[in-house]
């Protein structure tokens, strides 16, 4: 009920078509990386996929504004079966930060991930963090699927209120995949320039 | 008429019985052309045609609603209308993160202001609200944020995009608030879409059938010279053949239908070029079959308000 207001209320401002250009959407194990502007981006990434994927598709959310207060952390871990992840205090988590990652990959689930770690104002991505790398690194039998959220940073930029009626899409882009051997930098550039080809 | 507590004219019975014949007419021949037509340009104009005619009567049937239910149903619907119109708007308009306080202003402030204005019957702010308030406050919304950047052109798209998609469409609801005497206003709105539409539909039908001279081949290469002569003409017989349903004697009434025939051609040709020169052929995938929302309310755009002050000038007390 509170799902289907939640993603009727974000259609109806935002739109958020999803369009698979390079890839179809499929059950196979996945981890979305995507780049990152607005607090919407993951609701709308999560309501674009087809519904029979959301329930075994898991956003990771930052602790420091998703787990904060009930309504959000109620939506967050509930509605969008997310993960939440310490952005700051990671190195007290047993494991380290991406512990509950390793998790979810290894129950067979996909993930949705924002590799910038942080909302960017341009509107392509800025670097990414090494997490995407490690992620790659432990579980190779899941599909890396590049992702670029259209018109979110107008939508609804770092700072603002409220959402304006912007139609926003999700272009889904051709799988990449970790190279034997290959160094974290430079995969890292790489999987930025996937992301940044769909803008 | 009374259905279900709710009373019917029996006019506006008729009259939407005589839309649903053609429309029932216009299914038929879709349907026999389906099965005739074998050519692959001929199907995929029929094809169109058909997603076109599917289209109609979805927006028949929620106009019937607002029709039966008043004056707040169809403020409501119109304002949604200017809602979505103005969404893709923008969406095409390339503004910038830091006209983000303007554009919340445009969608949530002078939407429901100026629906409000209408509800109220207040004809001199409804007229200055957009066109000088609006004008005022967006501009001052962007600067506070300090970005000089194509401050101009930003800021002039969301005027343009409220002026057109708010201001302009809002005339045509706004017929229900002019005040003439013995007159039931809901026709007078019945009487403006009817004709805008129709005028559409048959200058694409006339253009179809006898067009070779093209009016604007880099603005609207489907825009013809026989399709707006005999579409044009067309539209404005059938509006003068309404008469009886408006304040009109006969030729006012082929008058009034021949301003709006005009006015809505010059609409679809310059909403054609806005939306060439932002790079786009249709304004969103709303409806089926016909580009956005503001592919239907493009002509409405520029007949509305010119109906509106028509009307107002000379038949109001």
């Amino acid at each position: 009920m509170i799902r289907a207001l939640l993603i009727g209320a974000t259609r109806f401002l935002v739109g958020g078509q999803g369009v698979w250009i390079g890839s179809a959407p499929s059950g196979a194990q996945r981890i979305y990386f995507a780049n990152h502007s607005s607090h919407l981006d993951t609701i709308l990434l999560w309501a674009a996929l087809p519904p029979h994927l959301r329930r075994t598709t898991h956003p990771v959310a930052a602790a420091d504004y998703w787990g904060k207060g009930a309504v959000r952390r109620h939506i967050a871990l509930r509605i969008l079966n997310a993960v939440l992840i310490d952005r700051e205090g990671g190195r007290r988590v047993k494991g380290g930060p991406l512990a509950p990652l390793h998790d979810v990959l290894e129950r067979g689930e996909s993930l949705i991930i924002f590799p910038e770690g942080t909302r960017a104002f341009e509107k392509l991505p800025g670097p990414f963090k090494p997490g995407l790398y490690h992620l790659a690194l432990a579980h190779p039998k899941a599909e890396l699927i590049p992702v670029f959220l259209d018109n979110l940073r107008r939508a609804f930029p770092k700072g603002s209120l409220l959402p304006v009626p912007i139609s926003c899409t999700a272009r889904f882009g051709a799988r990449i995949a970790l190279a034997p051997g290959e160094d974290k930098a430079a995969f890292l550039v790489r999987a930025r320039e996937a992301v940044a080809a769909l803008a | 008429m009374t259905i279900g507590g709710l009373s019917l004219d029996p006019r506006m019975v008729a009259l939407f019985g005589g839309v649903a014949g053609i429309l029932i007419l216009a299914s038929l021949i879709g349907f026999v052309l389906s099965r005739r037509v074998t050519s692959e340009a001929g199907r995929e104009t029929v094809r169109n045609l058909n997603a076109r005619i599917k289209a109609w009567w979805g927006m028949v049937a929620v106009f019937a609603l607002a029709f039966a239910f008043g004056k707040l149903v169809t403020l409501v619907l119109f304002g949604f209308v200017s809602f979505y119109c103005l969404r893709e708007f923008i969406s095409l308009a390339p503004t910038r993160p830091s006209d983000h306080r303007a554009i919340a202003a445009a969608f949530y402030v002078f939407i429901p202001l100026q629906y409000w204005l209408i509800w109220d019957a207040w004809l001199t702010m409804l007229t200055i609200a957009i066109p000088v308030y609006a004008f005022l406050l967006l501009p001052v919304l962007s600067v506070a944020k300090g970005e000089t950047g194509d401050f101009l052109l930003r800021t002039a798209k969301i005027q343009w995009g409220l002026m057109l998609t708010v201001f302009c469409i809002s005339h045509a609801p706004a017929l229900l608030i002019l005040n003439i005497p013995n007159y039931q206003n809901v026709y007078l709105l019945f009487f403006l879409v009817t004709v805008v539409q129709l005028s559409d539909v048959l200058q694409y039908v006339f253009g179809k059938l006898f067009g070779r001279h093209k009016i604007a081949p880099r603005v609207s290469p489907s825009k013809t010279v026989e399709g707006f002569i005999g579409g044009g003409l067309a539209a404005t017989a059938i509006g003068a053949g309404l008469w009886w349903i408006t304040p009109f004697s006969p030729l006012q009434a082929a008058g009034m239908a021949a301003a709006i025939v005009v006015a809505g051609f010059l609409g679809g040709l310059v909403l054609s070029a806005v939306k060439r020169s932002l790079g786009a052929k249709d304004w969103g995938t709303m409806i089926e079959g016909h580009g956005g929302a503001l592919d239907r309310m493009d002509s409405v755009t520029f007949a509305a308000p010119l109906f509106f002050h028509l009307v107002n000038f000379y038949f109001t007390i």
